[in-house]
């Protein structure tokens, strides 16, 4: 049995190209790109296409739902689950495990959006949790 | 253009230090450049070339190229690929050699992270300001470590690959280790004292990962008629490969690296096969780079390393591929966290005939460097070299 524990998230340090991604963040949502030419989703967010280079992408809402493609268990003093969490919308985005036994986690576990805060007054990070 | 037997390497010296209290970085840069001079039986007024990485203090190569005292210089190339930058610095002093921009050509890597006391895989690492993903993913503490657990957690899901398995890659490293009086870590380990080691991040034990340490290595290349005219035996650059892969907008499948392509292309350029090669240096910072890598160029099928690995394969003189026979990165040193030099030093020593007796591949003509630069887990360059040794 491995608590995650509540370690000091560092606070992301925001870009011009990104700020919408935060502040939508901090309401709540967890924002993916869409590649307008492809129609395929997309993360990290960015001002272009990884797809195509266009600049023809949007930013929308994920529903915060995926499986877990991989994971590794950091055991330092205050350890946490390090994973790419496969959204149900596509993208594999890498975040962290939370809020369980980090002993049980396993691939192809069903996770679901969980909002952390991050030191100072910095934005807060999606993570996930068993569904 | 073909790079095939474009250049030789001509000189290589690896920095004895892997602990360096006493030397600056810049001059630990300068003592191995000095080493590989004295080795080719040149001096710094030969040098017209110069290569370096982002090991080297100051502006590309700018600061150092001063320190050094080189002011006959009419090419330089900074390229960072992290750790396998060598690999591809070999490639470009090739081409640039190839296209009339440099006769002879220094290639030069120092650092000393043991000294500074970095913990180099344990806590999240930026490589700059401005970098686009840190934002995402310095929060979620992407550790070097970690990043190399998923993939090793992924392959062991997709392909039934152990820990014991990972760890007959440390047991061979060590029993190539013993014989090195320069090595960090000359004991010879078990495949049970390797997964009983603590786990750093899973499934990667303590034993698991390379060492920190400092030093250095540097190497001289030249054209063959140059390198004819030397009194060193003549390594040449048969085949040579490069390529990025990285998370493709959120696509990312760990299970391989880019050595599939470098790989490919280096063999290709070669004309050879992995079934030609008895002794190959594979970047080490962590026993699952090693597997995953030996695939990816083909020395067994995707999936596979696991059984490939076993069972003492890459011990020299015992298996089917001798394997980082200086102890590599996991028992040797694993200089300024970059380990790409010191594949191709050993390399050429084995080309040479000046390996450790115990480890020498007897009659060896042929050899593959190769290695991976940044985090196999989320982006990465991979180079790839085939040297022969001519007659």
């Amino acid at each position: 049995m491995t608590p995650a524990a509540n370690r000091a998230i560092p606070a992301p340090v925001i870009d011009p190209t990104s700020r919408p991604f935060w502040e939508a963040a901090r309401e709540g949502r967890l924002l993916i790109g869409l590649c307008g030419d492809t129609g395929r989703h997309f993360f990290y967010p960015r001002g272009c296409s990884p797809f195509t280079l266009s600049p023809n992408v949007t930013l929308v809402e994920s529903k915060g739902m995926g499986v877990i493609y991989s994971f590794s268990v950091m055991r330092v003093a205050e350890p946490y689950a390090i994973a790419y969490v496969e959204l149900d919308e596509g993208p594999r985005i890498l975040t962290n495990i939370v809020d369980c036994d980090l002993d049980g986690v396993r691939i192809g576990q069903r996770v679901r959006l969980v909002w952390k805060q991050t030191t100072g007054e910095g934005a807060p990070v999606a993570m996930f949790a068993p569904a | 253009m073909s790079l095939k037997h474009a250049a030789c390497i001509v000189g290589a010296f690896e920095h004895p230090t892997r602990k360096a209290e006493h030397q600056s970085v810049a001059q630990l840069h300068a003592e191995v450049a000095w080493g590989a001079l004295q080795d080719a039986g040149l001096t710094k007024d030969d040098i017209d070339g110069y290569f370096c990485a982002g090991d080297a203090p100051g502006m590309g190569p700018v600061n150092i190229v001063d320190y050094l005292g080189l002011d006959r210089l009419r090419h330089a190339d900074s390229t960072d690929f992290g750790g396998s930058s060598y690999l591809a610095h070999v490639a470009h002093a090739a081409a640039a050699i190839a296209a009339g921009r440099c006769n002879i050509a220094l290639i030069t890597l120092a650092g000393r992270p043991r000294a500074e006391a970095m913990a180099t895989g344990t806590t999240p690492r930026s490589w700059g300001a401005n970098v686009p993903d840190d934002p995402f993913e310095i929060p979620m503490g992407r550790t070097v470590a970690a990043a190399y657990g998923m993939v090793a957690m992924r392959h062991m899901y997709e392909y039934g690959t152990t820990s014991e398995q990972l760890a007959w890659i440390k047991v061979a490293a060590s029993h190539h280790a013993q014989h090195n009086p320069h090595a960090m870590l000359k004991k010879v380990v078990t495949v049970e004292e390797v997964v009983a080691s603590p786990l750093v991040a899973d499934p990667l034990h303590r034993l698991d990962c390379c060492v920190i340490s400092d030093g250095g290595g540097a190497l001289i290349v030249t054209r063959p008629e140059i390198a004819r005219s030397l009194k060193r035996p003549v390594v040449s650059v048969r085949g040579t490969g490069e390529a990025l892969k990285h998370q493709a907008g959120g696509t990312i499948d760990l299970t391989y690296s880019a050595g599939r392509k470098s790989g490919a292309a280096a063999f290709t350029e070669a004309g050879v096969t992995p079934a030609d090669i008895r002794y190959a240096s594979i970047y080490d910072s962590f026993t699952i780079t090693v597997l995953v890598q030996l695939e990816d160029l083909g020395f067994c099928a995707k999936g596979q390393g696991g059984a490939f690995v076993a069972d003492g394969n890459l011990i020299s003189g015992v298996g089917r591929l001798a394997f980082n026979t200086d102890g590599g990165g996991l028992c040797n040193n694993h200089p300024a966290n970059r380990g790409g030099m010191t594949k191709i030093i050993e390399a050429v020593r084995q080309l040479r005939g000046e390996a450790h007796p115990a480890v020498q591949v007897p009659d060896l003509a042929l050899a593959l460097a190769h290695g991976t630069g940044g985090l196999l887990g989320t982006r990465h360059a991979s180079a790839t070299l085939v040297l022969e040794r001519l007659a």
